[in-house]
């Protein structure tokens, strides 16, 4: 069973999202996205300063068999990245919670209603 | 049934194991209307048969003494090359996907890989890609994805570069939204002029091709134009000859920080001829580029055992994973290929490439001489060349081309459908395997034509 | 030992040194080389041992049992590789094939005729390098061919989910937006999912036939017209054409373009993943946007079309003619079918798919498709042993390999869990077949008994398992010298 935090919200493509301070929003992939992928190996993160829009795929995580695309939760401005990744991609594997990918600087947090709470995200990601 | 092993027997138990009264019973879902009936094909030959055919068409074709280059070159391959290549455990395997029962095929990609890099002082090769025009095409869609800073999708391509890549270019990249521009060379050096760089230094452009040797055979000034790249946020493309290599400075040492992404043709790397292929492409880059580059990947790891061992690597970048997102739609390369190359890149060491690298252009240096000497021939550019060269001839080259034929001798490559401006131009090359008194004998027959 | 280990400073194959020549006279010293390249410095007996050394190291169809699906391992005939290697053939320079090479282009000109009967099409240009860049060329025609009817509306391309992923890759490097259409459970195309994904905006669907599922979609004809009414095209990916050559065309099935691959139906090597070679062929509404060169036949002599005359040629993929020394390899091979031993390839290559089949279903194995005929290959799942036991469809391909078979393709399509497509051809005897039901039984029984002999498996091999997200964490990619 994989960890569902109740503090955070979700994406129905497996991001974890955490509103923060000044409209900041902090963007991660959930424990069940790092199980479904296995050993992660690599981690390509956006440009800071991007412009993204909500839905739109800005990095990827790549295990040995499959890469994910990861979909901004919110339209804004890329701020931050977790640099520390590119040399440690394990870290997702690790705890997927704290090895977060991006900061997004949201041009309207009102987008963040359609995500899912834990508990919506818990029956979407493990039906059983 | 040339290569089928069933007995009757064999049928006959297996159509009763699968309860099917015939073999045609077994094709039940696919509708009747489609079947084709007889084809026309011509009727099974016997191998001793299909052998006399192929003999008595190998007796068609008329081998000429070879004085061309333009992207396919005669170079001598040992003996063992080939000897070893066409073993059946290399011939016949696929591509490494069980890497445990492939490291034979793994690790010889492996060493190709190393060396590739060390020849091109890059950090990584790929496994290979299909010829040296593909090879420059996949260089120029991995430098738009890696250059981040550039929006423009704006490639400057010297016309300097082989124009069968050109085509080739264009085609692959046609409906990729890309914009080649075509960079003009100095029509009395034959080479990209860096100061007429200048008028693209204010605009985004994503990547500089840069040709060495060029087409003409000439050496272009690859640090000005690697810097220049650079200072403009450019990706510096080097399209290389990876024979030249041995004597001539490596696209990793190009300008203050070297190029970025290293590709060509490896035909020169004991490879035959053979009609135009199959060949092989490859490309080497920087560390920093690695996630973009196209093609398999094989990489060094350990066994369960911490024992050392090889597996294609980095696969998420590929089309079997990534599919309409991948780095390129490659699949097949051309691995028999790189397996001879490896072999004849262990054989001939540094040294023995440094040597017929050198031969090469000193042949090539001795064509250029005694053709000089003739009536009626002139060299069209005066700077240094490798091992091909451009002279043009009072008469219409294609006199030069058909008279020479005749004499059993394939005189180089007619410039005038590509570039007209030089006049009756030929590009011509004379490898290592020319000999002094064949380098005479080309002479005295371009003498003899000009003087009838 | 890498050859690097191997190298000693001032060891060489001198045989293949050429006198020295000194230093160039002419280059001028800043674009010479001073860094002697990394290559090593060996004896010819080191090099030939080292790489036949390495040659054995390998699984090859000349050694082993070689069921690998989708990807048709079958005898790779040694007279063929004779026959395309005549020193007349290998020394002919590519821009001397005119005037100096008539016997090969004889050779390609009736290679294009004969694969142009085989498939049912109009035309066929032989210059792809291999299926991907068949596929590539075919997508490109399919936009030229819009394109030139002032069709701009049609930006996407259907490709079934079963689809290889050079299909979705070509499609994309073509232009196109790739939309995926579902599979049902009898393994065709999902035809009310089809209707559903057509439309104005359709550039064409590419599907293979038998599709990588291994079955032959019924519902080809349906398809085809399904498609032709919203004013698309049909592309054949001719990977599977084994099941069906000699017996059922591609143009007669409804396709306006396809590619083959000669490394899998044609016999030619796979070399250890290439060269191959992908020629491509067309009905007549896509003839004028074939790839060039093509050969053409003008009275006696054979010569290459170009832009002059086919102006809207999609142009030129590889530098020269492609890969003709396996075109040459293809040519001897069909030669030596002719038209009965070509049917017969199909048929055989059925049967023993069929028969292998229902002998691991004996053996206790789950087919995908039970209700279903195979064609030249099938799939068998590993779920319930992967929920059971814990031992996936990758344990039990490396266990395999110790009883000295190649593993099938495993986990290929991705539709079906933990699977097998095997892909036994018709070069394979009975006495093989039988034995590797054999030894697939041994190992399913293994796993109820011992499943972590598998799971560390392969125990016999040069190497053990070997740690792949090593490799793609920690990338070494070339040796560097200490």
């Amino acid at each position: 069973m994989s960890r569902v935090p109740d503090d955070l919200k979700y994406a129905k493509t497996h991001e974890w999202v955490k509103p923060e301070e000044n409209g900041h929003v902090r963007v991660g992939i959930s424990d069940y996205a790092q199980e479904q992928l296995g050993d992660v190996v690599y981690v390509e993160l956006p440009d800071i300063g991007r412009r993204v829009k909500a839905g739109e795929a800005c990095a990827v995580v790549e295990s040995v068999k499959a890469a994910s695309d990861i979909y901004s939760p919110v339209s804004g401005e890329i701020v931050e990245v977790n640099e520390s990744l590119s040399d440690a991609p394990e870290a997702i594997n690790q705890d997927s919670y704290a090895a977060w990918l991006f900061r997004v600087k949201a041009d309207d947090l009102s987008e963040l209603d359609s995500l899912l709470d834990a508990s919506a995200y818990r029956a979407e990601a493990e039906p059983d | 049934m040339p290569f089928i092993p069933h007995t009757e027997d064999d049928v006959r138990e297996m159509l009763a194991t699968l309860g099917v009264p015939s073999i045609e019973a077994l094709f039940g879902e696919i509708p009747a209307e489609l079947y084709c009936g007889e084809l026309e094909l011509p009727p099974a030959l016997k191998e001793m048969e299909i052998a006399r055919l192929m003999r008595a068409r190998a007796q068609q074709n008329r081998p000429l003494l070879c004085f061309a280059g333009a992207g396919a070159y005669e170079h001598y391959i040992p003996a063992a090359v080939w000897a070893v290549t066409g073993r059946g455990e290399f011939y016949s395997a696929y591509t490494p996907y069980q890497a445990e029962a492939s490291q034979g095929t793994l690790q010889v990609l492996y060493e190709y890989q190393s060396m590739m890099a060390g020849l091109t002082a890059m950090d990584v090769s790929n496994a290979s890609l299909y010829d040296g025009a593909t090879s420059l095409a996949e260089a120029v869609l991995m430098a738009v994805r890696t250059n981040r800073k550039s929006h423009s999708r704006r490639i400057l391509m010297p016309k300097t570069v082989h124009p069968f890549y050109r085509r080739v270019v264009e085609t692959i990249v046609s409906s990729q939204a890309l914009e080649l521009i075509e960079l003009p060379y100095d029509i009395e050096t034959g080479c990209i002029d860096p100061a007429s760089l200048e008028t693209h230094s204010d605009t985004d452009v994503a990547a500089l091709v840069i040709p060495q040797i060029n087409f003409f055979g000439l050496l272009e000034a690859v640090d000005e134009l690697t810097e220049w790249a650079a200072a403009n946020g450019a990706i510096a493309i080097a399209l290389v000859n990876p024979m030249a290599l041995a004597l001539l400075k490596p696209p990793g040492e190009w300008g203050k920080t070297g190029a970025n992404i290293a590709c060509g043709e490896g035909q020169p790397l004991g490879i035959p001829l053979s009609g135009g292929g199959p060949y092989f492409g490859f490309m080497c880059c920087r560390k920093a580029h690695l996630h973009q580059l196209p093609g398999r990947l094989v990489g060094r790891t350990v066994d369960a055992e911490g024992k050392r061992g090889f597996t294609l690597t980095l696969q998420a970048r590929e089309q079997h994973i990534r599919r309409g997102r991948a780095t390129s739609n490659i699949c097949t390369n051309q691995g028999l290929m790189v397996t001879a190359a490896t072999i004849y890149m262990a054989l001939l060491g540094p040294e023995g490439l440094r040597r017929v690298a050198l031969q090469c252009h000193r042949n090539t240096l001795s064509l250029m001489n005694g053709l000089a000497a003739v009536d009626g021939v002139e060299r069209v550019f005066s700077g240094p060349f490798f091992h091909e060269a451009v002279y043009r001839t009072r008469k219409p080259a294609r006199e030069i081309m058909d008279g020479l034929a005749e004499q059993g001798i394939l005189a180089g490559y007619e410039l005038a459908r590509d570039y007209p401006e030089l006049g009756e131009a030929i590009l011509v090359c004379a490898t290592e395997t020319r000999t002094e008194e064949e380098i005479e004998l080309y002479v005295r027959r371009v003498a003899s034509l000009l003087e009838l | 030992m890498l050859i690097f280990d191997r190298s000693r400073r001032g060891r060489a194959a001198r045989a293949q040194w050429l006198p020295e020549a000194g230093e160039s006279p002419v280059i001028p010293d800043h674009l010479l080389r001073k860094s002697r390249p990394s290559l090593p410095e060996v004896s010819e007996l080191d090099v030939v041992r080292h790489y036949t050394r390495l040659s054995q190291q390998n699984y090859s169809i000349d050694t082993q049992f070689y069921p690998l699906g989708s990807c048709t391992m079958k005898y790779n005939p040694k007279v063929c590789h004779d026959l395309a290697n005549l020193p007349e053939f290998l020394n002919t320079h590519p821009l001397a094939l005119e005037r100096a090479g008539q016997g090969t282009l004889a050779c390609l000109y009736e290679l294009q005729e004969m694969l142009r009967e085989i498939t049912g099409m109009a035309g066929v240009s032989l210059a792809c390098a291999a299926g991907a860049q068949g596929e590539f060329a075919g997508v490109l025609m399919i936009r030229a061919y819009h394109g030139l009817r002032g069709d701009s509306a049609r930006t996407e391309m259907l490709v079934p989910d079963a689809a290889h992923g050079t299909n979705p890759a070509s499609a994309s490097m073509g232009g196109f937006q790739v939309r995926e259409v579902a599979t049902g459970p009898d393994g065709n195309v999902d035809l009310a999912a089809l209707a559903q994904a057509v439309g104005p905006q359709t550039a064409g669907i590419m599907l293979t036939n038998p599709s990588t599922l291994g079955v032959f979609d019924q519902h080809v004809q349906a398809i085809a017209d399904v498609v032709h009414k919203a004013g698309g095209l049909l592309y054949y990916d001719g990977a599977n054409l084994n099941a069906i050559a000699g017996k059922v065309r591609p143009g007669d099935m409804g396709f306006d373009v396809i590619h083959l691959n000669l490394h899998k139906t044609f016999s030619t090597p796979h070399g250890g993943g290439g060269p191959g070679a992908g020629p491509v062929g067309v009905n007549d509404k896509l003839l004028p946007y074939l790839p060039l060169p093509v050969v053409a036949k003008d009275g006696p002599r054979y010569r290459m079309l170009t832009e002059a005359d086919r102006p809207h040629s999609i142009g030129h993929l590889v530098t020269f003619a492609g890969n003709v020394g396996v075109l040459l390899r293809a040519y001897v091979y069909i030669r030596m079918l002719g038209r009965e031993g070509l049917r017969r390839v199909a048929e055989f290559s059925t049967l023993n798919a069929n028969y292998l089949l229902k002998k691991l279903v004996e053996a206790g194995f789950e087919p995908a498709f039970p209700q279903r005929l195979a064609a030249h290959e099938f799939i068998i799942t590993l779920k319930r042993l992967a929920k059971e036991r814990h031992v996936t469809a990758l344990d039990f391909a490396k266990r395999l390999l110790d009883y000295g078979v190649h593993a099938p393709t495993v986990y290929f399509p991705l539709l079906i869990p933990e699977c097998f497509l095997i892909e036994p051809t018709e070069t394979e005897s009975k006495d093989t077949l039988d034995r590797f039901a054999e030894v697939m039984a041994a190992i399913l029984k293994e796993a109820e008994t011992d499943p972590d002999r598998l799971k560390s498996a392969p125990h016999s091999l040069s190497v053990r398992r070997l740690d792949e997200v090593r490799a793609a964490r920690h990338p070494d990619l070339a040796y560097k010298a200490e």
